[in-house]
């Protein structure tokens, strides 16, 4: 990109792809913005040709003042939450695992990021029926073997049961990046600090470790946009009962069940500002790892 | 201290033996090196004695104490690696220090012993600096550093120049060896560079295919060259091995002359043959010869610029008391 010309072209030729993805984005947002002023409820009569009756700031009044709505928020973030700490910390030593050399490495790989190309629905489904099933799934059996109690998952224990479905589907994506990021470190690296008296513990915490901080920022980054917007493995599981009801399922709830467009626009706006108070506090967090 | 002794130990890697058996006594506060061309075990050899590999069997002693079984870290060996090994999230001096953290030593002691070895190797600016923001020759020092304030009895040097450009690794090379003579302890130093086998060794160990082909000061191996791959080995250009009539005259099977052991003169030569490349290089002058009917090239070394060019007829005369002599094993004849 030397001379002018060249640099005049890559923006000409770069321009269909911007203009694209800004439309991409901004007629969805602005539409939401819209919607979210107006009262638009469809199954009142509410119609586009006739005209929206402009409502100002009400749907976010009442889409806050719902006793729904903090619950929500805090059901996001523990799911986010609890995902990336399971995904992260997991992630490491299967990462550290499949380092290893070992007979059959190609093979176990494949099977390892497998989880990742199975749809979150019908993940979900498996394990809803396979697995969590409180009459004949394999849990529930596991549990009779042993004499206790089997749990019925989904209902009294619905969060962490959603945490481990959606942990599952990603523990794949979160150990692919941290092994590339593994493989990358340098074994002398690791043999000089053996030669300097380092316990394998302190190996790890002082080499490997460090070495995979990027990657291990780039992993919650990306799995965070993800995660947010956890929505089919709720859908297909509890229905947003027991707790489960995330912010995103609310807004799905608001404008799907409820009919209330306004309402769950409004829900949508909310869900950017915490999506983007969520990525500030991360990059505060972590961003710095990715300066040096 | 820092008495090595190697007894009949071996390397193997499944079905390759690497290092067939080997003896080897490396005194307290020698500088060794070990030279060979690359693959031929002299860097696994390092290992085995650092602890990072196990050997297959024999037995490794460092001052006079079993070792062979011994974790790297209690060997009280420091080692110094090609690429540095630098960890790259520390600065400069949590690198130097993170042997006698490690350690548990307490921080006044490694404070103290931090800003030694930073004074020694003029680092004491760049303490504060990340290894990425450092010229490969700090990094060396820094590299040195680590190794020099854990106190070792030996220390192990793999290839560390190799990653330095050339005037630096000169430059390098010195302070080594001041830093030899300043510590007075045993080193262990790999290299593939003749030259810096014999500038900086007090004692050369040449090894091939994992077999030690001589062991002896720089100039006993130059003088007194045990065997045809030693002669070919050391000296830089390399010496001339001449097969044939030539060797029969001397009754050898192959006789070896130095390119410095071969005068160019005027007329009337023992030898003479075509100038193929000529390296002027201002002090010396090599000749790499053609023509010859002795081997395919000669290199002879002429003293200052002398003006024979491409294709010209030269005429040699080697100092007839400097011939090697070889039998047909490749063994020296006394």
């Amino acid at each position: 990109m030397a001379t002018k010309a060249s640099r005049s072209a890559a923006r000409m030729m770069m321009a269909p792809a911007v203009i694209l993805l800004l439309g991409w984005m901004l007629i969805p947002l602005v539409l939401t913005l819209f919607f979210s002023f107006k009262k638009f409820l469809p199954l009142r009569g509410d119609r586009w040709e006739n005209g929206l009756e402009w409502v100002g700031f009400e749907n976010y009044v009442r889409f806050v003042s719902s006793s729904a709505f903090w619950p929500s928020v805090i059901t996001t973030l523990i799911i986010v939450g609890g995902v990336l700490v399971i995904t992260v910390c997991l992630g490491i030593l299967l990462a550290m695992l499949l380092d290893q050399p070992m007979w059959g490495q190609g093979i176990v790989r494949i099977l390892v990021i497998a989880p990742f190309f199975v749809m979150p629905t019908v993940s979900a489904l498996v394990w809803k029926n396979m697995f969590m099933d409180a009459n004949n799934g394999l849990f529930s059996h596991l549990w009779r073997l042993f004499g206790a109690e089997p749990v019925s998952w989904l209902s009294e224990a619905s969060l962490p049961s959603i945490i481990l479905i959606v942990s599952w589907q990603w523990l794949p994506f979160a150990t692919l990046i941290l092994l590339t990021a593994i493989q990358s470190l340098d074994s002398e690296q690791l043999e000089a600090a053996e030669m300097d008296g380092a316990s394998p513990l302190a190996r790890f915490g002082h080499i490997v470790l460090p070495h995979l901080s990027r990657a291990v920022t780039i992993v919650i980054l990306i799995q965070t946009i993800f995660l947010l917007s956890v929505f089919a493995e709720i859908f297909v599981t509890t229905g947003g009962a027991f707790g489960s009801r995330t912010l995103t399922y609310l807004i799905f709830q608001r404008v799907l069940e409820s009919q209330n467009v306004g309402l769950g626009s409004a829900g949508g706006v909310y869900a950017i500002i915490l999506a983007n108070i969520v990525a500030i506090f991360l990059m505060r967090i972590v961003g710095k790892n990715l300066d040096t | 201290m820092g008495k090595i002794e190697l007894k009949q130990v071996t390397k193997r890697f499944g079905d390759a033996e690497v290092i067939p058996p080997l003896d080897l006594t490396i005194h307290d506060g020698e500088f060794t090196v070990f030279v060979g061309p690359s693959g031929c075990g002299k860097s696994t050899l390092l290992r085995l004695i650092a602890g990072l590999e196990d050997i297959t069997s024999g037995h490794i002693e460092i001052d006079g104490k079993d070792a062979t079984t011994l974790v790297p870290a209690k060997r009280g060996l420091a080692m110094v690696f090609q690429s540095y090994a630098l960890y790259p999230h520390m600065s400069v001096r949590k690198n130097i220090a993170f042997p006698l953290k490690m350690a548990k030593m307490d921080a006044a002691e490694i404070d103290r012993r931090v800003e030694g070895a930073a004074s020694v190797l003029n680092l004491t600016a760049y303490l504060d600096r990340r290894p990425g923001q450092l010229s490969g020759g700090q990094r060396q020092r820094v590299a040195i550093g680590r190794a020099i304030v854990r106190e070792p009895s030996a220390f192990l040097f793999d290839e560390p120049l190799s990653n330095l450009d050339a005037a630096l690794r000169v430059g390098m090379r010195m302070e080594i060896s001041e830093l030899h003579k300043k510590l007075d302890t045993t080193m262990i130093y790999v290299t593939h560079d003749q030259v810096e086998a014999m500038t900086m060794a007090d004692k050369i160990v040449v090894l091939q295919a994992g077999v030690i082909e001589q062991v002896g000061s720089p100039l006993e191996l130059y003088r007194a060259p045990r065997n045809t791959f030693v002669a070919g080995f050391i000296g830089s250009p390399k010496m001339n091995l001449l097969t044939g009539p030539e060797a029969d005259k001397h009754n050898a099977h192959t006789i070896g002359i130095r390119p410095e052991h071969i005068d160019v003169v005027q007329s009337d030569g023992v030898w003479q043959g075509t100038v193929g490349v000529a390296e002027h290089l201002g002090s010396d002058t090599f000749f790499h010869i053609h023509n010859t009917g002795l081997a395919e090239t000669m290199t002879v070394r002429a003293i200052g610029d002398v003006s024979l060019r491409h294709g010209d007829t030269i005429h040699l005369s080697p100092r007839m008391d400097e011939f090697h002599r070889f039998d047909k094993a490749g063994l020296r004849i006394a």
